[in-house]
């Protein structure tokens, strides 16, 4: 290639990872709005400042030393060469012309798109554990999370480990990131328990209606649109025809997933309840995404709205199969990127994908479930020894705004004198 | 004079108004209630999880009105109000024992 085509195919690449990272950093606006419709009014500022918090944590995290575990080499495939340090490098000008198009983005771009990720897989878990969970517990787990439990996980599959070894196949992580995040938040919802009154003595199953259905809409929405740069910024390049249709492909076959499970869910919802929940169908769009993640490209279109629909059903009943167990999930976060992350795992094998196997993909699947559940267990644990994991009874009563942020989200509503 | 008091269904507002004015009621004070009555609540669902609605939203008129138009006022809200299912609402009527109206110091029926 002459050394201008070389520049520009350099250019547009680490632009276009640009682009789709910027995109899946929007999801924490997705995830934000999403939890702060479907949690109540009283609840909502604290919410929204975990989400905020959790996002500059992550990045913050990812930084110091998630980056460099994650993709900073692993001789054994186990453990990181290092474990701290930002290991942002961009090649020189020289060193891309001499490579011949074999180095097409720059390092810090890759950084960047990596980095928005782990944000995604911290903002799973506020949602599971909304509405009874203290603060500032919450963040040190993030800490933990986006610093070690991730990158861990992250470097098996992504950074050449045993796992991407073993021929475990996840395009843009329905594992790496999404049944990472519904483990560790399975893990602080065991030991947290239930919201009060979610679940009587006598064996009833309270609903605890959220209060913005808007927001919830909207925060669908976002993660929808975000989800564009999250598997199609996972091609990790845009510069040539076969590669420029692959990534048309995986937008195509993203947007007909959520489609199948938005459609999916509201029928099944509509049988199965005798109305129209928009929660469900909002759970369902998710879930499509969710479990095309994880091979959003080996789809002709129809085949990705069948996989996305599968989840749509699938994510209902696990919501409803979660409250009989008494998992207290407030948003369905389990349901959605665990339950169905699994099943966008398995999935991949009816993709056409040639290099999938069973085998391989349960042994994804239980190994991120176990190394990120057991880990998280210790990490919550010690964190509720060390300061306590749950607000009290009267805090959780009148609301953690008050208690927690010292301010109400929607105070007309709430009767202050003015 | 009487005080009647309607209980009606929210929806139902706007006919009960047009039938009251028709007859030449010149006032009522109409708010927004909450209750329950043989119609009781009801439930609903949230993400295939129950929750029971106690008291249903209503509204209540109150008017005071000279004796002659009790009987046409109460035939006005009952055919306007009515949609012959359960919690279609009540009239309570009331002796009222005398009537102010503020800006003149007028009283008794005339203030009505």
């Amino acid at each position: 290639m002459s050394p201008d085509i070389i520049e520009v195919k350099y250019a547009l690449d680490t632009f276009y990872f640009l682009i789709t990272g910027a995109f899946v950093m929007w999801m924490a606006a997705g995830f934000a709005m999403l939890e702060a419709g479907l949690v109540r009014a009283k609840n909502t500022t604290e919410i929204l400042t975990k989400n905020v918090a959790l996002f500059a944590i992550a990045c913050t995290m990812y930084l110091l030393m998630g980056y460099t575990i994650m993709y900073g080499g692993s001789a054994g495939g186990i453990l990181p060469d290092a474990w701290f340090g930002n290991g942002i490098a961009n090649a020189t000008a020289e060193e891309v012309l001499a490579s011949n198009g074999d180095i097409y983005y720059s390092g810090a771009s890759d950084f960047f798109f990596q980095v928005v990720f782990v944000a995604t897989a911290m903002s799973i878990v506020s949602g599971a554990v909304a509405e009874r969970m203290k603060l500032w517990a919450f963040l040190v787990f993030a800490v933990v999370m986006t610093g070690f439990i991730y990158p861990m996980q992250g470097m098996w599959k992504w950074g050449g480990g045993f796992l991407d070894a073993a021929g475990f196949q996840d395009f843009a992580g329905s594992g790496v990131v999404h049944l990472c995040g519904a483990t560790a938040a399975l893990a602080g919802v065991l030991l947290l328990g239930p919201r009060k009154g979610k679940y009587t003595a006598d064996g009833r199953i309270n609903a605890i209606p959220g209060s913005n259905m808007p927001l919830a809409a909207l925060g669908m929405f976002i993660l929808w649109m975000g989800w564009f740069g999250f598997n199609g910024g996972s091609e990790l390049k845009v510069s040539d025809i076969g590669e420029a249709n692959a990534v048309a492909d995986v937008f195509v076959n993203t947007n007909a997933a959520a489609c199948g499970g938005l459609i999916a869910a509201l029928i099944v919802a509509h049988l199965v309840f005798g109305k129209a929940d928009l929660t469900m169908a909002v759970n369902g769009a998710l879930a499509g995404l969710v479990a095309i993640t994880a091979e959003p490209l080996n789809w002709g279109g129809i085949g990705a709205t069948i996989i996305g629909a599968v989840g749509g059903v699938l994510v209902v009943f696990a919501v409803i199969g979660m409250d009989k167990l008494k998992i207290d999930d407030p948003v369905g976060a389990i349901s959605v990127h665990g339950v169905v992350g699994i099943w966008g795992l398995l999935a991949v094998c009816f993709s056409g994908n040639e290099d999938v196997t069973l085998v391989g993909q349960l042994t994804g699947v239980g190994v991120i479930f176990v190394w990120v559940f057991v880990t998280s267990l210790i990490a919550w644990a010690i964190i509720k020894a060390a300061m306590g994991i749950r607000v009290g009874e009267q805090e959780e009563y009148e609301g953690v705004d008050m208690s927690e942020c010292g301010i109400e989200a929607y105070p007309e509503f709430t009767g202050s004198a003015k | 004079m009487k005080m009647i008091t309607a209980v009606v269904k929210p929806f139902k507002l706007d006919d009960v108004r047009e039938a009251l004015a028709a007859i030449g009621v010149q006032g009522v004070t109409v708010t927004e209630v909450k209750g329950f009555g043989r119609q009781k609540g009801h439930t609903e669902l949230y993400r295939g999880a129950e929750y029971v609605v106690d008291f249903l939203p209503k509204v209540k008129l109150e008017l005071a009105l000279a004796d002659d138009m009790v009987d046409g006022a109460i035939e006005a809200i009952t055919s306007a109000a009515q949609t012959g299912k359960i919690g279609d609402g009540k009239i309570f009527i009331s002796d009222l024992q005398d009537v102010i109206r503020i800006r003149t110091g007028e009283t008794g029926a005339e203030a009505v």
